[in-house]
């Protein structure tokens, strides 16, 4: 367990960066861990990444096939938007948990 | 970890040859995963793989239940060989693991290869179990990039990093 500071507020995070207090995150904070990893956000950025948070705060699983469901975006945009590992990324800037899931 | 971090993976290119439930999806898990870690993934479908990016075939995909030793029935005991011999039971036995899979939020293989496509994966078909398989490219899910011999294969597999995988 290690801290980080972000927009002036400092955070907890694992070893690899991921949040492990979900309530801490905010709108500036993600701003500046997007900047971290290369990523200019806008408001598809932030639909996205709420989908993310509600459904990490449900409890359901995130998996890629997920984002399909969400009504924001599809996969495609997805990864479009987070290139790379766009569901790495997204939920580190979302400030939640690397997801667990194999699909 | 040093290994890690001198030799990671950048590539991997994936081999399906067989065409039952959990060889295909061995394939489609390992093709998706790479593409979702940001990893250039080629996936090469041959002999009954085939059957994954037919149109007509790729949803209605079979397990063997004769033959496969460590078939197990709902409760954990062996499946008896001569279960295997009941018209239907086959079917039933598919079905029934793919809707255990639809239950861990594992897609359809049709929607797998979506999933893959937008990723930007890439999924080829053999040229030899084609035309030994009478199959066109009409056949084909329209996510199949292309037709590849082996020695285009090994051209599409090169590179720094790159691992060639046979499920």
């Amino acid at each position: 367990m290690s801290q980080k500071t972000y927009a002036g507020i400092t955070v907890d995070v694992n070893e690899e960066g991921y949040f492990t207090n979900s309530s801490q995150w905010s709108k500036e904070i993600a701003l500046e861990i997007a900047k971290e990893e290369g990523v200019v956000l806008t408001d598809q950025h932030y639909a996205i990444m709420e989908f993310l948070r509600n459904r990490f705060k449900s409890g359901e699983p995130l998996s890629i096939r997920s984002i399909n469901h969400s009504n924001v975006i599809d996969v495609k945009t997805f990864y479009q938007l987070f290139p790379g590992a766009p569901l790495k990324k997204a939920t580190k800037i979302a400030g939640i948990p690397k997801p667990a899931s194999c699909i | 970890m040093t290994t890690e971090q001198n030799y990671p993976i950048k590539k991997v290119n994936l081999i399906c040859a067989k065409g039952a439930i959990e060889d295909v999806y061995a394939t489609l898990v390992m093709g998706n995963g790479a593409v979702m870690e940001g990893i250039e993934t080629n996936i090469f479908f041959t002999f009954f793989g085939l059957d994954a990016i037919v149109k007509s075939r790729m949803d209605k995909l079979h397990t063997a239940i004769v033959g496969n030793a460590a078939l197990r029935l709902p409760g954990g005991l062996r499946m008896p060989t001569l279960l295997g011999v009941i018209p239907g039971m086959e079917s039933f036995t598919s079905w029934m693991m793919k809707s255990q899979m639809e239950k861990l939020d594992i897609p359809p293989v049709s929607e797998f290869l979506d999933l893959i496509k937008a990723g930007g994966g890439n999924i080829y078909a053999c040229k030899l179990a084609m035309d030994m398989f009478k199959f066109r490219k009409e056949d084909l899910s329209e996510h199949v990039s292309g037709v590849l011999t082996i020695g285009e294969f090994y051209e599409h597999a090169g590179g720094e990093g790159s691992q060639i995988i046979f499920t």
